[in-house]
């Protein structure tokens, strides 16, 4: 600790705790303690190879199947050769620096930011990183967590450490309650369409306020999830009670004793009272409304019961334009009533929304309905597979008409092969609807698992409030 | 890595919002050697139709652009993923600098990583640049000493983090200079043990 008396937030606590060199020109080197690697991880091999280096911490690196893991054949003779190859690499890496696996059989298996949490591997106060942009997914439990590329993945592999500028601090409240059904996506896509998909770059965000704090862990994840859909560095919310609860009993987290010293140490990484941030945003979180995207970035969000934007009421060319495109790609005209908007299919899952919560939400609005369109549902981890199927969860997905199968990226990104049809449009719980995202052409609207669960059942981008009604 | 210092080439023009690093490269692409180049793939679902032919009204297949080592576009560029294979697809097909009014954080510190200089501009200079080159300029300086872009007669400044600036004028590499510090991480983890203990994974029962 820097002994520093002045007030401090949580973003500033954490990284002071993991300063091992501060330069003159403002850079540290970092403590990293946590690092977490998928399949995409063999550029970073191939640097550590090319120095004849060693893992520094191989007990502090973990491998995780996600990327490329197909979720219908679990055989990997039976899948495309060049998918399996990505995940025989990381298991050859992982094998030849002895670091903890978790592939595709095994029970803990799942996308990082789910398993992280579920194993007790994210821990308030940690540094967590991952070359993976979703990375600040951890920061709801109070970690310092980011996505890295494959140059800081190679320099962490061989130092256990990394060079970072400190970046500035943006607090954004959200206070009061939420209307019923109303998500924590709904908040995270209200932000980003508010500030910007670049609104939060170079800052750590810190969630605060009322709203925040009753959100469940699930729902914190969902909302740091999307930092970076914001532009931001990380996002980080202050471990609580609610924390605690869920870490208490986790394979990796302390136990007993040394359980309750980590409790006394994470309570007080909260941000002092006087704390400074260098941008503060507040929302009002009554004024959240189920919200959807309609174009080609996270920032093109809008409450579903809007109409498609018109470039021309744009206020500038540069956003004049990206609408124009959006729309041509999207097949929207301006002025179409967002509920109009006829589906192809759904997809409920990704790091972003495939925890048990979100497929309970989901699970709600289908119980006995049909889908009128076809839909894949892939549970975040093998624990959470389990869990939904103990719940029943899985027949009301499947008696509706949609698929149910293993945990992993999947539909998020493509790369297993669980792709959109060129054209076609996916409502999709996902993080990003870039174009091509989800397949070459692929149609992507992002919303939350209750609203994707309703687009299942009316064919078309919905309000899913009337569907809930007299349901939990 | 090559260092940084002043550049004097072709540009090519960018004009779109938010090119997030899935149009750098899509993840198709991604489970490739990179010894075999990723030039190729470069905003590839933009450059090519459906059949792999050249879309002749993309800027990068203009017979005028070929060549160029400047990328000029707009606000958010390289948000998405941190795939640095993005960075590798702008560098295998020659691109030395892009510019633009904001960038991705994860993708500007892989551009770096990577000698390619992630220029910011103002929204006002960037869309003077764009102008200049809609109207057929070609020829662009970038220094990154004098931190200053030349465009015909447009002249303006642009923004980087000091740091990355001098890492790129050196072309130096991260990991010698961590190296040098051996000693301090060593220090660190010594003492943090005891200031968090609870650091360290636990051991899960049955394991």
């Amino acid at each position: 600790m820097t002994g520093s008396a002045s007030p401090r937030t949580l973003f500033d606590k954490v990284w002071d705790a993991h300063v091992v060199v501060q330069r003159e020109d403002g850079q540290c080197l970092l403590w990293i303690d946590r690092h977490f690697l998928h399949e995409g991880s063999f550029h970073a091999f191939g640097k550590l190879e090319a120095r004849g280096a060693e893992l520094a911490r191989p007990d502090l690196t973990f491998g995780i199947e996600d990327h490329y893991v197909p979720t219908r054949e679990r055989d990997l003779d039976r899948i495309d050769p060049a998918i399996r190859g990505m995940i025989v690499q990381l298991r050859d890496n992982a094998g030849r620096h002895r670091l903890r696996l978790f592939g595709l059989d095994d029970p803990g298996q799942g996308i990082v930011h789910v398993v992280g949490p579920e194993q007790g591997l994210t821990l308030p106060g940690l540094t967590m990183v991952c070359g993976d942009s979703h990375t600040a997914t951890h920061g709801a439990f109070g970690a310092l967590a980011f996505g890295i590329g494959a140059s800081e993945v190679a320099h962490v592999l061989m130092t256990q450490t990394l060079w970072q500028k400190r970046p500035k601090r943006l607090r954004i409240t959200v206070d009061g309650a939420l209307a019923p059904g109303i998500a924590a996506k709904d908040i995270a896509l209200s932000i980003i369409a508010a500030i910007g998909a670049d609104g939060a770059a170079g800052h750590a965000i810190e969630y605060a306020g009322s709203t925040i704090r009753a959100l469940s862990m699930e729902g914190r994840l969902t909302l740091c999830n999307l930092s970076i859909e914001a532009g931001g560095r990380c996002g980080m919310v202050a471990p609580d009670e609610t924390t605690l609860a869920y870490l208490r009993g986790r394979p990796y987290a302390p136990r007993d004793a040394a359980f309750d010293r980590a409790a006394a140490d994470w309570l007080a990484l909260a941000s002092d009272d006087g704390a400074v941030f260098d941008r503060e945003i507040a929302l009002d979180a009554g004024r959240i409304a189920p919200t959807v995207t309609w174009g080609t970035s996270p920032e093109d969000a809008l409450p579903i019961t809007m109409t498609v934007p018109d470039p021309e009421r744009a206020g500038d060319e540069g956003r004049a334009a990206h609408i124009r495109e959006a729309l041509a790609y999207m097949g929207l005209r301006p002025g179409q009533r967002l509920e109009d908007v006829a589906i192809d299919r759904v997809f409920i899952g990704s790091c972003t929304n495939s925890r048990i919560e979100d497929l309970r939400a989901a699970a709600a609005i289908l119980a006995g309905r049909k889908a009128r369109v076809p839909g894949l549902v892939s549970p975040g981890s093998a624990q959470v597979k389990r869990q939904a199927e103990e719940e029943g969860l899985d027949r009301i997905f499947t008696e509706a008409g949609l698929d149910w199968v293993a945990a992993g990226c999947s539909m998020c990104v493509g790369m297993n092969g669980d792709l959109v049809p060129p054209g076609e449009r996916c409502a999709s719980t996902t993080n990003r609807n870039f174009r091509g995202r989800q397949g070459p052409g692929a149609r992507t609207h992002l919303m939350p698992p209750a609203m994707a669960a309703s687009a299942a059942v009316t064919g078309r981008l919905t309000d899913m409030r009337p569907l809930m009604q007299g349901r939990g | 890595m090559q260092a940084f210092t002043r550049l004097s080439g072709r540009a090519c023009p960018l004009p779109l919002t938010g090119v997030d690093t899935d149009q750098l490269i899509p993840a198709r692409f991604m489970k490739r050697s990179r010894a075999e180049g990723y030039g190729g793939y470069l905003l590839h679902d933009l450059r090519f139709d459906a059949a792999g032919q050249p879309l002749p009204g993309f800027a990068l297949n203009q017979p005028e652009r070929q060549g160029a080592e400047v990328l000029v576009s707009r606000r958010n560029f390289g948000s998405g993923s941190s795939r640095e294979a993005a960075v590798y697809a702008l560098v295998d097909y020659g691109f030395r600098c892009v510019v633009a009014p904001s960038f991705g954080d994860i993708f500007a510190a892989n551009a770096v990583n990577n000698g390619l200089l992630p220029a910011q501009v103002s929204d006002e200079d960037g869309e003077a640049l764009l102008a200049a080159l809609a109207e057929g300029a070609r020829d662009i300086v970038v220094d990154l000493a004098e931190q200053r872009i030349i465009l015909g007669n447009l002249s303006c400044g642009f923004a980087i983090d000091p740091v990355w600036r001098t890492k790129l004028l050196h072309g130096w590499d991260d990991i010698d200079l961590t190296l040098s510090h051996v000693q301090a991480i060593a220090d660190f983890v010594e003492t943090d043990r005891e200031r968090r203990p609870w650091a360290q994974p636990g051991r899960p029962e049955g394991a």
